[in-house]
């Protein structure tokens, strides 16, 4: 059977090639279709699970996306057809900034999307547009980069210790900060850029600065001020992500914290230099999570649970034997309608190199994670970090107590559905339950650990201690 | 009635056209010189100064590139093509042995779910672009008609149209996007909300000349012809289907050419906020893209989109020239 009659059917999300073909092509005189012989052939799972695919309330669904390295296991579930095997026809499409995506996930445009991992907690305990989203899968480790301009650099590299000719890492921002204090006497405000208020950029720029005694300033909501720039030494602003290296060439901004390829894009272009990974600034740190509106999984718990599944396959593939398959997955995503940047501008980072100074590159084979170290397990610890740097720079801005904290990660952090289509997987031979946590003992919060610039140790089950460690942010009841 | 005399008018033109083409073409030669002339020199200085900007993609794209780029984007069509035909294959596949496990079940094939390409894009931007085109013709020509025949409405209506006219579609958007987020809900919408948002932004940008210049076609009717209609005794639908009408037609088609100018250059900014996936989303995912060629992918799109602006207004002006009853008016 051919499907040509099939492919007449229009939608306008994606408009067919009749409809317009009838009415308007005229004027165009394109418009000749391709070659329609070549087929593939569905992978074994399609027998396998065709039960279940019964089952599935909601097949048609479109998730969003942000033009960063980290969609890669929505690209990977698309093109290795996980989704498919799962009964799922998804529809991928790029979106113009966080806010737009977030939106677009509440308002139900998008029945899901790639997500800060402040989004969801955010929106749920009201910082912004209030909606109960959760987190059933993180997406990753780590991933991002501070990068600051080449003026800025060569005089801040004056302070950075150097061994044999090259910088010594991690650079602390106490090398930056008399470069602001220069600024500043001259009257000019240092101003850095990042993606989002709640973004995780935002709290590695200020977890970076604040180590190195600089004040990135505190949020006071309840006074109407939503800025971020109160008592502040550096001035942070929100720029989208694919427009930080425009904007820093333009002179706007002096530096900024975003995800990859925008700080390799910097080097290769050579208008900024990369100085810390956020590998460095909290080894193996949370990054995206995969974030769908409450209700759906409600009303939808067959097609949530098939989510998840997919995109853990897809997480699985892109870390499987070492990293093997980095290189076809630079191929897949650097095509234009995912991340679209140039081929060896995403390979820089996603094949384990980290190149900072022009030339000087060096192996951070971890600093892209999808799978290793349970990387995809959304741990109540991990939100309950978020949550304890949006306190301690104000965006909450009254104190809460501890049960407070972990309530709210258990509201938004679902590891109960990714459990569930762990185990599915795990019954259908896809994978072992040497993959996963132990489900029956996991607690979801990660044991304490101290891996950080500045060594200040983090206990998931105590965030008002841990806010007492830090000189620079608010704690106990405090407000800027 | 009016219709058809119209589109006989134009199939006979058309006819005499094509049988006159191998002369036309003959005859027209020289005139056709000094266009083609100024489209190379065009060509020429465009490839020369490209060279000379230098961006942080790269050198700036000239006609080359623009060609290679062109290519490259009608590949990527055809192997999406090959890609949906084994999409569908697989479903096929899939639902039989969907069937073979249990024949009652329900199954169905699904559109393609991959990306939108190019000319998949062109086509959304151009039923986008009808679609507001078309709604806020239907609005303004009636609106045009009743404000042109009545003074009172005329001077009513006046500050609104003026204080509206000029306002800009980014202006529009935020407010759209709104609305049309808290009154369009559906578990199953035949429209997505992007299209409806750009579309509604099209409509109201682009339904003002139209507007005014069916309302001066109307208010400018032949005192002669009114006068003649007073004699008869005319209803006043048979005066506004009969006398006002005909007589404002050159007017109104000016105000709908104009029109659809406008509706066109406000799609793309549209498109580009409301993310609906034509030629604006293209242009914006290109510049968010920054890789080597996105340059060059940009300008194919501007290529596109002057050339179909163009095709448009020909073709407004054909309609434009056909149903306008003074032959000796220059049009251009």
């Amino acid at each position: 059977m051919r499907p040509t009659s099939v492919q007449k059917q229009t939608r306008f999300t994606q408009p067919a090639r009749s409809l317009w073909a009838a009415g308007l092509a005229s004027l165009l005189l394109l418009g000749a279709c391709g070659n329609k012989d070549e087929a593939a052939s569905p992978s074994p799972q399609a027998q396998q699970t065709a039960a279940d695919i019964a089952k599935i309330e909601k097949p048609d669904l479109k998730f969003g996306f942000i033009k960063l390295t980290d969609m890669a296991p929505l690209a990977i579930a698309y093109e290795k057809q996980y989704f498919e095997d799962e009964g799922l026809y998804v529809q991928l499409e790029a979106q113009a900034n966080w806010k737009v995506l977030l939106d677009g996930v509440i308002g139900g445009q998008l029945d899901g999307a790639h997500m800060l991992a402040g989004q969801p907690l955010a929106s749920t305990i009201g910082f912004g547009t209030q909606a109960n989203i959760i987190t059933p899968f993180s997406m990753d480790l780590n991933g991002n980069g501070i990068t600051v301009s080449n003026a800025v650099w060569a005089a801040m590299k004056k302070n950075v210790p150097m061994k044999d000719g090259k910088p010594v890492h991690p650079i602390s921002a106490a090398a930056l900060k008399p470069v602001v204090d220069d600024y500043r006497s001259q009257g000019r405000p240092f101003k850095m850029g990042m993606v989002f208020p709640v973004s995780t950029h935002n709290y590695e720029l200020r977890y970076w600065l604040a180590a190195g005694g600089l004040n990135p300033g505190y949020y006071a909501p309840d006074k109407g001020d939503t800025a971020g720039q109160i008592k502040a030494d550096v001035l942070l602003s929100v720029t989208p992500p694919p427009q930080m290296p425009a904007t820093l060439e333009a002179g706007t901004i002096y530096g900024y914290c975003v995800g990859e390829p925008w700080n390799q894009q910097a080097v290769i272009k050579g208008i900024g230099v990369p100085v810390i990974t956020d590998y460095e600034i909290w080894k193996n740190n949370p990054e995206k999570v995969f974030g769908i509106r409450e209700d759906f999984a409600e009303k939808y718990p067959n097609t949530t649970k098939a989510i998840v599944k997919a995109l853990i396959r897809a997480a699985y593939w892109l870390d499987q034997n070492n990293n093997a398959n980095r290189e076809e997955a630079v191929k897949i995503i650097s095509r234009p309608a995912y991340v679209g940047a140039d081929q060896e501008v995403i390979a820089n980072s996603m094949t384990g190199t980290f190149e900072y100074e022009k030339g000087d590159k060096r192996e951070i084979p971890d600093f892209n994670v999808f799978f290793r170290y349970n990387a995809t397990y959304p741990y109540y610890s991990d939100a309950i970090w978020y949550l304890s740097q949006m306190r301690r720079w104000g965006q909450i801005s009254e104190a809460r107590s501890d049960q407070w904290f972990i309530d709210t990660a258990k509201k938004v952090y679902r590891p109960d559905l990714y459990a569930a289509a762990a185990q599915d997987l795990i019954d259908e031979g896809q994978l072992q339950a040497s993959d996963f946590p132990d489900f029956k003992t996991e607690t979801g919060f990660k044991p304490a650990t101290a891996e950080f610039i500045d060594g200040v140790e983090y206990d998931g089950r105590e965030p008002n201690a841990y806010l007492q460690r830090f000189d620079i942010g608010l704690k106990g009841d405090e407000s800027p | 009635m009016a219709l058809r005399q119209i589109s006989q008018r134009l199939l006979k033109q058309l006819g005499q056209r094509l049988q006159a083409l191998p002369s036309d073409v003959a005859k027209s030669l020289p005139k056709l010189i000094a266009p083609l002339l100024g489209l190379c020199f065009f060509l020429l200085i465009w490839q020369v100064l490209a060279a000379r900007v230098e961006t942080s993609l790269g050198n700036f794209p000239g006609p080359t590139e623009v060609y290679e780029q062109a290519s490259n984007l009608w590949a990527e069509h055809k192997a999406e093509m090959v890609r949906a035909d084994a999409f569908y294959a697989r479903q096929e596949a899939r639902n039989e042995a969907l069937l073979a496990r249990n024949p009652n079940a329900e199954v169905r094939i699904r559109d393609y779910t991959g990306k939108p390409t190019f000319i998949d894009q062109i086509g959304t931007s151009l039923i986008t672009v009808a679609t507001g085109f078309l709604i806020g013709s239907a609005i303004a020509i009636p609106l045009g008609i009743v404000i042109g025949l009545s003074p009172t409405m005329y001077a009513a209506m006046n500050p609104v149209i003026q204080l509206l006219r000029p306002v800009s579609p980014l202006a529009w958007l935020p407010l759209v996007t709104i609305v049309v987020a808290a009154t369009y809900q559906s578990a199953d919408p035949l429209f997505a909300k992007s299209f409806l948002v750009s579309a509604i932004c099209v409509l109201l940008c682009s339904l003002w000349p139209t507007l005014v210049n069916t309302a001066v076609g109307a208010s400018s009717v032949s005192s002669d012809l009114v006068n003649v209609s007073r004699v008869l005794r005319l209803s006043k639908l048979t005066h506004i289907v009969k006398i006002v009408l005909p007589s404002s037609v050159p007017m109104i088609f000016a105000g709908l050419r104009l029109s659809l100018g406008v509706a066109w250059m406000v799609l793309i900014a549209s498109e580009m906020l409301a993310q609906n996936p034509g030629l604006g989303k293209f242009v914006w995912d290109e510049f968010q893209n920054g890789s080597s060629q996105s340059l060059g992918r940009i300008m194919v799109a501007v290529v596109v989109i002057g050339l179909i602006g163009f095709l448009l207004d020909r073709g407004m002006l054909a309609l434009q020239r056909a149903v306008s009853w003074d032959k000796t008016a220059i049009l251009r």
